[in-house]
Protein backbone atom coordinates (compact mmCIF):
# COMPACT_ATOMS: atom_id res chain seq x y z
CA UNK A 1 0.00 0.00 0.00
CA UNK A 2 2.64 2.59 0.97
CA UNK A 3 4.10 2.01 -2.49
CA UNK A 4 0.91 3.12 -4.12
CA UNK A 5 0.66 6.21 -1.94
CA UNK A 6 4.24 7.12 -2.69
CA UNK A 7 3.60 6.67 -6.36
CA UNK A 8 0.60 8.97 -6.16
CA UNK A 9 2.59 11.57 -4.31
CA UNK A 10 5.35 11.34 -6.88
CA UNK A 11 2.80 11.63 -9.64
CA UNK A 12 1.22 14.64 -8.00
CA UNK A 13 4.56 16.32 -7.53
CA UNK A 14 5.31 15.60 -11.16
CA UNK A 15 2.01 17.04 -12.20
CA UNK A 16 2.01 19.94 -9.81
CA UNK A 17 5.54 20.78 -8.87
CA UNK A 18 6.41 21.37 -5.23
CA UNK A 19 5.17 24.93 -5.07
CA UNK A 20 1.53 25.51 -5.96
CA UNK A 21 2.62 28.55 -7.93
CA UNK A 22 4.90 26.50 -10.19
CA UNK A 23 3.70 25.85 -13.71
CA UNK A 24 2.27 22.40 -14.30
CA UNK A 25 3.98 20.22 -16.87
CA UNK A 26 2.37 20.66 -20.24
CA UNK A 27 0.35 17.64 -21.30
CA UNK A 28 0.33 16.23 -24.83
CA UNK A 29 -1.88 18.20 -27.14
CA UNK A 30 -2.14 21.07 -24.67
CA UNK A 31 -1.09 24.63 -25.38
CA UNK A 32 -0.65 25.90 -21.82
CA UNK A 33 0.69 24.80 -18.46
CA UNK A 34 -2.61 25.63 -16.89
CA UNK A 35 -5.24 23.78 -14.96
CA UNK A 36 -8.16 25.46 -16.70
CA UNK A 37 -7.21 23.95 -20.05
CA UNK A 38 -6.80 20.56 -18.35
CA UNK A 39 -10.29 20.68 -16.87
CA UNK A 40 -11.86 21.47 -20.25
CA UNK A 41 -9.77 19.02 -22.21
CA UNK A 42 -10.56 16.27 -19.70
CA UNK A 43 -14.18 16.78 -20.64
CA UNK A 44 -15.37 18.22 -17.34
CA UNK A 45 -18.05 20.87 -17.12
CA UNK A 46 -15.99 23.88 -16.10
CA UNK A 47 -16.99 26.78 -13.88
CA UNK A 48 -15.28 30.13 -14.09
CA UNK A 49 -15.98 33.35 -12.28
CA UNK A 50 -14.87 36.94 -12.13
CA UNK A 51 -12.88 38.73 -9.45
CA UNK A 52 -13.39 42.45 -8.97
CA UNK A 53 -9.88 43.96 -8.76
CA UNK A 54 -9.64 46.16 -5.67
CA UNK A 55 -9.22 49.92 -5.59
CA UNK A 56 -6.15 49.32 -3.54
CA UNK A 57 -2.50 48.33 -3.73
CA UNK A 58 -3.07 45.58 -1.18
CA UNK A 59 -2.28 42.06 -2.42
CA UNK A 60 -4.04 40.47 0.55
CA UNK A 61 -7.27 42.04 -0.60
CA UNK A 62 -6.90 40.20 -3.92
CA UNK A 63 -6.29 36.89 -2.16
CA UNK A 64 -9.19 37.49 0.21
CA UNK A 65 -11.53 38.13 -2.70
CA UNK A 66 -10.30 35.04 -4.55
CA UNK A 67 -10.68 32.79 -1.51
CA UNK A 68 -14.45 33.31 -1.63
CA UNK A 69 -14.49 31.00 -4.65
CA UNK A 70 -12.30 28.25 -3.17
CA UNK A 71 -13.40 24.81 -4.19
CA UNK A 72 -16.08 25.98 -6.60
CA UNK A 73 -14.39 27.43 -9.66
CA UNK A 74 -11.76 26.26 -12.12
CA UNK A 75 -10.54 29.68 -13.20
CA UNK A 76 -10.92 33.29 -12.16
CA UNK A 77 -11.17 36.14 -14.64
CA UNK A 78 -9.32 39.26 -13.58
CA UNK A 79 -11.14 42.12 -15.25
CA UNK A 80 -9.19 44.82 -17.09
CA UNK A 81 -10.62 48.19 -16.13
CA UNK A 82 -14.16 46.88 -16.59
CA UNK A 83 -16.79 49.47 -17.31
CA UNK A 84 -13.85 51.78 -18.08
CA UNK A 85 -13.26 52.25 -14.37
CA UNK A 86 -9.79 52.30 -12.92
CA UNK A 87 -8.86 49.45 -10.54
CA UNK A 88 -5.81 47.32 -9.84
CA UNK A 89 -4.57 46.02 -13.19
CA UNK A 90 -5.59 42.63 -14.49
CA UNK A 91 -1.96 41.62 -14.91
CA UNK A 92 -1.11 42.40 -11.30
CA UNK A 93 -4.18 40.59 -9.96
CA UNK A 94 -3.26 37.55 -12.05
CA UNK A 95 0.33 37.61 -10.87
CA UNK A 96 -0.76 37.68 -7.24
CA UNK A 97 -3.17 34.81 -7.85
CA UNK A 98 -0.63 32.60 -9.62
CA UNK A 99 1.75 32.86 -6.65
CA UNK A 100 -0.55 30.67 -4.61
CA UNK A 101 -1.58 28.42 -7.45
CA UNK A 102 -4.89 29.80 -8.69
CA UNK A 103 -5.74 29.68 -12.40
CA UNK A 104 -6.43 33.27 -13.31
CA UNK A 105 -7.63 34.39 -16.72
CA UNK A 106 -5.92 37.59 -17.83
CA UNK A 107 -8.53 39.83 -19.44
CA UNK A 108 -6.98 42.05 -22.09
CA UNK A 109 -9.03 44.95 -23.32
CA UNK A 110 -8.08 46.96 -26.41
CA UNK A 111 -9.24 50.23 -24.92
CA UNK A 112 -6.17 51.29 -22.96
CA UNK A 113 -3.11 49.82 -24.65
CA UNK A 114 -1.68 49.67 -28.13
CA UNK A 115 -0.01 46.71 -29.81
CA UNK A 116 3.39 47.46 -28.31
CA UNK A 117 2.09 47.49 -24.74
CA UNK A 118 -0.19 44.50 -25.19
CA UNK A 119 2.48 42.23 -26.64
CA UNK A 120 4.87 43.19 -23.87
CA UNK A 121 2.27 42.56 -21.17
CA UNK A 122 1.47 39.19 -22.70
CA UNK A 123 5.07 38.04 -22.34
CA UNK A 124 5.15 39.45 -18.84
CA UNK A 125 1.96 37.65 -17.86
CA UNK A 126 3.26 34.30 -19.08
CA UNK A 127 6.53 34.91 -17.25
CA UNK A 128 4.54 35.47 -14.05
CA UNK A 129 2.79 32.13 -14.42
CA UNK A 130 -0.43 33.23 -16.11
CA UNK A 131 -1.74 30.48 -18.38
CA UNK A 132 -4.97 31.95 -19.78
CA UNK A 133 -5.86 35.12 -21.60
CA UNK A 134 -9.21 36.52 -22.70
CA UNK A 135 -9.31 38.97 -25.60
CA UNK A 136 -11.91 41.73 -25.36
CA UNK A 137 -12.63 44.95 -27.21
CA UNK A 138 -13.42 46.77 -23.98
CA UNK A 139 -16.09 49.23 -22.95
CA UNK A 140 -15.90 52.77 -24.30
CA UNK A 141 -14.16 55.29 -22.03
CA UNK A 142 -17.40 57.26 -21.74
CA UNK A 143 -18.89 54.46 -19.63
CA UNK A 144 -16.38 54.95 -16.83
CA UNK A 145 -15.08 57.44 -14.33
CA UNK A 146 -12.44 58.91 -16.66
CA UNK A 147 -14.50 59.88 -19.70
CA UNK A 148 -11.83 62.41 -20.66
CA UNK A 149 -9.30 59.62 -21.32
CA UNK A 150 -7.99 58.85 -24.80
CA UNK A 151 -9.50 55.64 -26.15
CA UNK A 152 -6.76 53.56 -27.79
CA UNK A 153 -8.43 50.70 -29.69
CA UNK A 154 -5.36 49.97 -31.77
CA UNK A 155 -6.74 46.41 -32.01
CA UNK A 156 -10.17 44.88 -31.85
CA UNK A 157 -10.73 41.60 -30.03
CA UNK A 158 -10.22 39.59 -33.22
CA UNK A 159 -6.91 41.20 -34.18
CA UNK A 160 -5.85 40.81 -30.57
CA UNK A 161 -6.72 37.11 -30.57
CA UNK A 162 -4.76 36.55 -33.73
CA UNK A 163 -1.81 38.47 -32.30
CA UNK A 164 -1.70 36.29 -29.19
CA UNK A 165 -1.75 33.21 -31.39
CA UNK A 166 1.18 34.59 -33.38
CA UNK A 167 3.14 35.29 -30.19
CA UNK A 168 2.46 31.80 -28.90
CA UNK A 169 2.48 29.64 -32.03
CA UNK A 170 5.03 31.43 -34.18
CA UNK A 171 7.15 32.69 -31.31
CA UNK A 172 7.51 36.13 -32.84
CA UNK A 173 6.19 39.64 -32.41
CA UNK A 174 3.91 41.13 -35.05
CA UNK A 175 6.97 42.90 -36.40
CA UNK A 176 8.54 39.52 -37.11
CA UNK A 177 11.16 39.84 -34.38
CA UNK A 178 11.79 36.49 -32.73
CA UNK A 179 10.67 35.64 -29.19
CA UNK A 180 13.03 33.29 -27.36
CA UNK A 181 10.41 31.66 -25.16
CA UNK A 182 6.84 31.93 -26.43
CA UNK A 183 4.02 32.79 -23.98
CA UNK A 184 2.15 29.51 -23.52
CA UNK A 185 -1.33 30.88 -23.05
CA UNK A 186 -4.71 29.24 -23.50
CA UNK A 187 -6.43 31.92 -25.55
CA UNK A 188 -10.08 32.88 -25.41
CA UNK A 189 -12.48 35.62 -26.30
CA UNK A 190 -16.03 36.69 -25.53
CA UNK A 191 -19.33 36.75 -27.35
CA UNK A 192 -22.67 38.41 -26.75
CA UNK A 193 -25.40 36.41 -28.50
CA UNK A 194 -28.15 38.52 -26.92
CA UNK A 195 -27.82 41.90 -28.64
CA UNK A 196 -28.18 42.98 -32.27
CA UNK A 197 -27.40 41.76 -34.82
CA UNK A 198 -28.60 38.56 -33.11
CA UNK A 199 -28.74 36.59 -36.35
CA UNK A 200 -25.09 37.39 -37.13
CA UNK A 201 -23.62 36.73 -33.72
CA UNK A 202 -22.83 33.17 -34.69
CA UNK A 203 -20.82 34.53 -37.64
CA UNK A 204 -18.95 36.70 -35.20
CA UNK A 205 -18.24 33.59 -33.14
CA UNK A 206 -16.92 31.87 -36.27
CA UNK A 207 -14.58 34.78 -36.91
CA UNK A 208 -13.29 34.68 -33.35
CA UNK A 209 -12.57 30.99 -33.62
CA UNK A 210 -10.89 31.47 -36.97
CA UNK A 211 -8.77 34.20 -35.39
CA UNK A 212 -7.63 31.64 -32.84
CA UNK A 213 -10.01 31.63 -29.87
CA UNK A 214 -9.83 28.30 -28.04
CA UNK A 215 -12.56 29.05 -25.54
CA UNK A 216 -15.35 31.60 -25.36
CA UNK A 217 -17.09 33.17 -22.39
CA UNK A 218 -20.37 34.93 -23.05
CA UNK A 219 -22.09 38.00 -21.73
CA UNK A 220 -24.87 37.37 -19.15
CA UNK A 221 -27.48 34.91 -20.34
CA UNK A 222 -30.94 35.57 -18.96
CA UNK A 223 -32.69 34.56 -22.16
CA UNK A 224 -32.38 30.83 -22.64
CA UNK A 225 -34.22 30.49 -25.98
CA UNK A 226 -31.80 32.95 -27.60
CA UNK A 227 -28.83 31.01 -26.24
CA UNK A 228 -30.29 27.70 -27.37
CA UNK A 229 -30.78 29.01 -30.86
CA UNK A 230 -27.28 30.45 -30.94
CA UNK A 231 -25.73 27.20 -29.71
CA UNK A 232 -27.73 25.09 -32.15
CA UNK A 233 -26.36 27.16 -35.01
CA UNK A 234 -22.85 27.04 -33.58
CA UNK A 235 -23.02 23.24 -33.32
CA UNK A 236 -24.41 22.99 -36.86
CA UNK A 237 -21.52 25.04 -38.16
CA UNK A 238 -19.07 22.79 -36.33
CA UNK A 239 -17.87 25.68 -34.20
CA UNK A 240 -17.96 23.74 -30.94
CA UNK A 241 -15.58 21.08 -32.19
CA UNK A 242 -12.46 23.12 -31.61
CA UNK A 243 -13.67 25.66 -29.12
CA UNK A 244 -15.11 25.43 -25.61
CA UNK A 245 -18.12 27.64 -24.97
CA UNK A 246 -18.93 28.89 -21.48
CA UNK A 247 -22.10 30.98 -21.37
CA UNK A 248 -22.23 33.66 -18.72
CA UNK A 249 -24.74 33.67 -15.88
CA UNK A 250 -25.41 36.29 -13.27
CA UNK A 251 -26.82 36.67 -9.79
CA UNK A 252 -29.37 39.48 -9.67
CA UNK A 253 -29.94 41.13 -6.27
CA UNK A 254 -33.23 42.92 -6.99
CA UNK A 255 -35.63 43.95 -9.72
CA UNK A 256 -34.37 47.50 -9.43
CA UNK A 257 -30.74 46.55 -9.96
CA UNK A 258 -31.73 44.28 -12.82
CA UNK A 259 -33.50 47.17 -14.51
CA UNK A 260 -30.61 49.48 -13.81
CA UNK A 261 -28.15 46.99 -15.30
CA UNK A 262 -30.28 46.56 -18.38
CA UNK A 263 -30.42 50.30 -18.94
CA UNK A 264 -26.89 51.24 -17.96
CA UNK A 265 -24.45 48.36 -18.42
CA UNK A 266 -23.54 47.98 -22.09
CA UNK A 267 -24.62 44.69 -23.64
CA UNK A 268 -26.80 43.39 -20.81
CA UNK A 269 -30.08 41.91 -21.97
CA UNK A 270 -32.60 40.92 -19.31
CA UNK A 271 -36.09 39.92 -20.48
CA UNK A 272 -39.10 41.55 -18.82
CA UNK A 273 -40.22 38.17 -17.55
CA UNK A 274 -37.07 37.87 -15.42
CA UNK A 275 -37.52 41.35 -14.00
CA UNK A 276 -41.15 40.58 -13.26
CA UNK A 277 -40.19 37.40 -11.47
CA UNK A 278 -37.70 39.35 -9.34
CA UNK A 279 -40.33 41.99 -8.58
CA UNK A 280 -42.93 39.49 -7.47
CA UNK A 281 -40.57 37.50 -5.28
CA UNK A 282 -40.91 37.77 -1.49
CA UNK A 283 -37.18 37.36 -1.08
CA UNK A 284 -35.61 38.88 -4.18
CA UNK A 285 -32.04 38.02 -3.12
CA UNK A 286 -32.93 34.38 -2.87
CA UNK A 287 -34.92 34.54 -6.08
CA UNK A 288 -31.93 36.01 -7.91
CA UNK A 289 -29.82 33.06 -6.87
CA UNK A 290 -32.58 30.65 -7.77
CA UNK A 291 -32.78 32.10 -11.25
CA UNK A 292 -29.03 31.74 -11.60
CA UNK A 293 -29.10 28.13 -10.41
CA UNK A 294 -31.90 27.20 -12.80
CA UNK A 295 -30.09 28.83 -15.70
CA UNK A 296 -26.88 26.98 -14.91
CA UNK A 297 -28.69 23.67 -14.81
CA UNK A 298 -30.49 24.36 -18.07
CA UNK A 299 -27.39 25.67 -19.80
CA UNK A 300 -25.52 22.52 -18.86
CA UNK A 301 -28.00 20.51 -20.90
CA UNK A 302 -27.50 22.53 -24.09
CA UNK A 303 -25.43 20.64 -26.67
CA UNK A 304 -22.05 22.21 -27.34
CA UNK A 305 -21.72 23.94 -23.98
CA UNK A 306 -18.56 23.17 -21.97
CA UNK A 307 -19.10 25.17 -18.80
CA UNK A 308 -20.49 28.33 -17.28
CA UNK A 309 -19.01 31.68 -16.38
CA UNK A 310 -20.57 33.06 -13.19
CA UNK A 311 -20.54 36.83 -12.86
CA UNK A 312 -21.70 38.04 -9.48
CA UNK A 313 -20.51 41.59 -9.06
CA UNK A 314 -20.91 42.59 -5.40
CA UNK A 315 -22.49 39.22 -4.79
CA UNK A 316 -19.27 37.24 -4.92
CA UNK A 317 -19.94 35.55 -1.61
CA UNK A 318 -22.82 33.72 -3.25
CA UNK A 319 -20.85 32.17 -6.10
CA UNK A 320 -19.95 29.06 -4.13
CA UNK A 321 -23.55 28.69 -3.00
CA UNK A 322 -25.08 28.82 -6.47
CA UNK A 323 -22.44 26.53 -7.94
CA UNK A 324 -22.99 24.00 -5.17
CA UNK A 325 -26.78 24.09 -5.33
CA UNK A 326 -26.80 23.84 -9.11
CA UNK A 327 -24.85 20.60 -9.00
CA UNK A 328 -23.16 21.40 -12.29
CA UNK A 329 -19.79 20.22 -10.98
CA UNK A 330 -21.14 16.68 -10.62
CA UNK A 331 -19.49 16.31 -7.24
CA UNK A 332 -16.11 17.48 -8.51
CA UNK A 333 -14.13 19.86 -6.30
CA UNK A 334 -11.94 22.26 -8.23
CA UNK A 335 -8.44 22.92 -6.91
CA UNK A 336 -7.96 25.54 -4.27
CA UNK A 337 -4.87 26.52 -2.25
CA UNK A 338 -6.01 25.44 1.18
CA UNK A 339 -8.25 22.47 0.83
CA UNK A 340 -6.61 19.09 1.31
CA UNK A 341 -9.58 17.27 -0.14
CA UNK A 342 -9.60 19.08 -3.43
CA UNK A 343 -9.05 16.95 -6.45
CA UNK A 344 -5.88 18.30 -7.83
CA UNK A 345 -6.00 19.78 -11.29
CA UNK A 346 -8.59 17.51 -12.74
CA UNK A 347 -10.34 14.44 -11.51
CA UNK A 348 -9.14 11.16 -12.87
CA UNK B 1 -23.06 62.67 -44.04
CA UNK B 2 -24.98 60.41 -41.67
CA UNK B 3 -28.15 60.16 -43.75
CA UNK B 4 -26.25 59.48 -46.96
CA UNK B 5 -24.10 56.89 -45.34
CA UNK B 6 -27.18 55.06 -44.04
CA UNK B 7 -28.58 55.25 -47.56
CA UNK B 8 -25.38 53.72 -48.94
CA UNK B 9 -25.75 50.76 -46.59
CA UNK B 10 -29.39 50.26 -47.49
CA UNK B 11 -28.36 50.29 -51.14
CA UNK B 12 -25.24 48.25 -50.57
CA UNK B 13 -26.04 46.01 -53.54
CA UNK B 14 -26.22 48.98 -55.87
CA UNK B 15 -23.13 50.57 -54.34
CA UNK B 16 -21.28 47.30 -54.73
CA UNK B 17 -22.19 47.11 -58.41
CA UNK B 18 -21.25 50.75 -58.87
CA UNK B 19 -17.97 50.18 -57.09
CA UNK B 20 -17.20 47.10 -59.16
CA UNK B 21 -17.71 48.99 -62.42
CA UNK B 22 -16.30 52.37 -61.47
CA UNK B 23 -13.35 51.23 -59.41
CA UNK B 24 -11.39 49.49 -62.21
CA UNK B 25 -11.88 52.57 -64.36
CA UNK B 26 -10.62 54.83 -61.57
CA UNK B 27 -7.63 52.59 -61.00
CA UNK B 28 -6.73 52.46 -64.70
CA UNK B 29 -6.97 56.24 -64.93
CA UNK B 30 -4.92 56.69 -61.78
CA UNK B 31 -2.31 54.25 -63.02
CA UNK B 32 -1.97 56.38 -66.15
CA UNK B 33 -1.84 59.59 -64.14
CA UNK B 34 0.77 58.34 -61.70
CA UNK B 35 2.90 57.08 -64.60
CA UNK B 36 2.93 60.51 -66.18
CA UNK B 37 2.90 62.77 -63.14
CA UNK B 38 4.55 60.60 -60.48
CA UNK B 39 3.46 61.82 -57.06
CA UNK B 40 2.73 65.39 -58.19
CA UNK B 41 -1.05 64.93 -58.24
CA UNK B 42 -1.29 62.82 -55.07
CA UNK B 43 -2.74 65.68 -53.04
CA UNK B 44 -5.72 66.53 -55.26
CA UNK B 45 -6.40 62.85 -55.94
CA UNK B 46 -6.41 62.14 -52.20
CA UNK B 47 -8.68 65.13 -51.66
CA UNK B 48 -11.06 63.87 -54.36
CA UNK B 49 -11.23 60.44 -52.75
CA UNK B 50 -11.78 61.96 -49.32
CA UNK B 51 -14.52 64.23 -50.70
CA UNK B 52 -16.43 61.58 -52.57
CA UNK B 53 -16.13 58.78 -50.03
CA UNK B 54 -16.63 61.27 -47.22
CA UNK B 55 -19.93 62.31 -48.68
CA UNK B 56 -21.20 58.80 -49.38
CA UNK B 57 -19.76 56.83 -46.47
CA UNK B 58 -18.41 59.33 -43.92
CA UNK B 59 -15.07 57.85 -44.94
CA UNK B 60 -12.33 58.57 -42.40
CA UNK B 61 -9.46 57.99 -44.86
CA UNK B 62 -7.86 55.17 -42.88
CA UNK B 63 -5.87 54.32 -45.97
CA UNK B 64 -6.95 50.64 -45.95
CA UNK B 65 -10.44 50.81 -47.36
CA UNK B 66 -12.61 47.88 -46.30
CA UNK B 67 -16.02 49.08 -47.56
CA UNK B 68 -16.48 46.14 -49.93
CA UNK B 69 -16.02 43.79 -46.97
CA UNK B 70 -18.12 45.73 -44.49
CA UNK B 71 -21.45 46.04 -46.24
CA UNK B 72 -20.49 49.55 -47.40
CA UNK B 73 -20.51 50.76 -43.78
CA UNK B 74 -17.22 52.47 -42.92
CA UNK B 75 -15.83 50.72 -39.80
CA UNK B 76 -13.76 53.75 -38.88
CA UNK B 77 -16.99 55.47 -37.81
CA UNK B 78 -17.21 52.96 -34.98
CA UNK B 79 -16.05 54.86 -31.88
CA UNK B 80 -13.88 51.84 -31.05
CA UNK B 81 -12.66 51.64 -34.68
CA UNK B 82 -13.47 47.95 -34.62
CA UNK B 83 -12.56 46.27 -37.92
CA UNK B 84 -14.31 42.97 -37.13
CA UNK B 85 -17.46 43.94 -35.37
CA UNK B 86 -19.72 44.56 -33.73
CA UNK B 87 -18.67 44.73 -30.11
CA UNK B 88 -20.83 43.24 -27.39
CA UNK B 89 -22.27 46.56 -26.29
CA UNK B 90 -24.78 47.22 -29.08
CA UNK B 91 -28.04 48.58 -27.68
CA UNK B 92 -31.27 46.55 -27.98
CA UNK B 93 -32.49 48.94 -30.68
CA UNK B 94 -29.29 48.45 -32.68
CA UNK B 95 -27.81 51.79 -31.71
CA UNK B 96 -24.17 52.25 -30.73
CA UNK B 97 -23.07 51.67 -27.16
CA UNK B 98 -20.87 54.76 -27.16
CA UNK B 99 -23.00 57.08 -29.30
CA UNK B 100 -26.66 56.30 -28.58
CA UNK B 101 -27.84 58.51 -31.44
CA UNK B 102 -25.88 56.60 -34.06
CA UNK B 103 -26.82 53.25 -35.52
CA UNK B 104 -24.04 50.78 -34.73
CA UNK B 105 -21.91 50.78 -37.88
CA UNK B 106 -21.50 47.03 -37.59
CA UNK B 107 -25.22 46.34 -37.30
CA UNK B 108 -25.40 48.32 -40.53
CA UNK B 109 -22.41 46.45 -41.91
CA UNK B 110 -23.97 42.99 -41.50
CA UNK B 111 -27.23 44.34 -42.88
CA UNK B 112 -25.45 45.89 -45.86
CA UNK B 113 -23.43 42.73 -46.44
CA UNK B 114 -26.60 40.63 -46.54
CA UNK B 115 -27.80 42.78 -49.45
CA UNK B 116 -24.58 42.42 -51.40
CA UNK B 117 -23.70 39.88 -54.02
CA UNK B 118 -20.52 39.01 -52.22
CA UNK B 119 -22.24 38.81 -48.86
CA UNK B 120 -19.56 36.50 -47.45
CA UNK B 121 -16.73 39.00 -47.73
CA UNK B 122 -17.60 40.33 -44.28
CA UNK B 123 -16.85 36.91 -42.80
CA UNK B 124 -13.14 37.13 -43.47
CA UNK B 125 -10.88 38.64 -40.83
CA UNK B 126 -9.53 42.15 -41.28
CA UNK B 127 -6.35 42.64 -39.31
CA UNK B 128 -5.83 45.92 -37.42
CA UNK B 129 -5.02 48.88 -39.65
CA UNK B 130 -1.57 50.28 -40.26
CA UNK B 131 -1.80 53.70 -38.66
CA UNK B 132 0.87 55.11 -40.93
CA UNK B 133 -1.66 54.98 -43.77
CA UNK B 134 -4.09 57.35 -42.10
CA UNK B 135 -4.99 60.21 -44.42
CA UNK B 136 -3.52 58.44 -47.42
CA UNK B 137 -5.44 57.48 -50.52
CA UNK B 138 -6.49 53.84 -50.89
CA UNK B 139 -7.06 54.42 -54.59
CA UNK B 140 -3.48 55.52 -55.13
CA UNK B 141 -2.22 52.64 -53.03
CA UNK B 142 -4.16 50.16 -55.15
CA UNK B 143 -3.13 51.86 -58.38
CA UNK B 144 0.53 51.67 -57.38
CA UNK B 145 0.24 48.12 -56.09
CA UNK B 146 -1.35 47.18 -59.39
CA UNK B 147 1.52 48.87 -61.13
CA UNK B 148 4.11 46.83 -59.35
CA UNK B 149 2.14 43.66 -60.01
CA UNK B 150 1.86 44.55 -63.69
CA UNK B 151 5.51 45.49 -63.87
CA UNK B 152 6.43 42.21 -62.28
CA UNK B 153 4.24 40.35 -64.72
CA UNK B 154 5.86 42.28 -67.54
CA UNK B 155 9.35 41.38 -66.40
CA UNK B 156 8.34 37.78 -65.92
CA UNK B 157 6.90 37.58 -69.41
S1 LIG C 1 -21.90 49.51 -30.78
FE1 LIG C 1 -21.17 49.25 -32.88
S2 LIG C 1 -20.45 51.26 -33.52
FE2 LIG C 1 -20.69 51.34 -31.29
S3 LIG C 1 -18.67 50.81 -30.49
FE3 LIG C 1 -19.77 48.87 -30.62
S4 LIG C 1 -19.28 48.06 -32.67
FE4 LIG C 1 -18.68 50.21 -32.67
Amino acid sequence: MPDIIDKNVVQDVERLGTNPGDPLPMLDGHVSHGRFERVLKDGHFAVTTEIAPPDSADPDEVLARASLFDGYVDAINATDGSGAHCHMSSLAVCAILTRVGYSPILQISCRDRNRIAIQGDTLGAAALGVCNALCLSGDGVGAGDHPEAKPVFDFDSISLTRTLRILRDESRFLSGRKIDLAPKLFIGSSINPFVPPVENRVNQLAKKIEAGAEYIQSQYCFDLPVLKDFMARAVDMGLTENCYILPGVGVLPSARTAKWMRDNVPGVHIPDSVIKRMKQADKPLREGRKICIELMQQIKEIPGVSGVHVMAYRQEKWVGDVVKKSGVLDGRTPWSPNSAETTIGTVN
Amino acid sequence: MYSLRRWSVRHARFMEALYNTVNPAILVTLRGITKVFGTKLDKPITAAEAGLKGLLFDCQMCGSCALSKTGMSCPMNCPKTIRNGPCGGVRPNGMCEVKPDMKCVWVDAWDGASRMKNSDAIKSIEFAVDHRDKGRSTWLKLAREGETVNDKEATNA
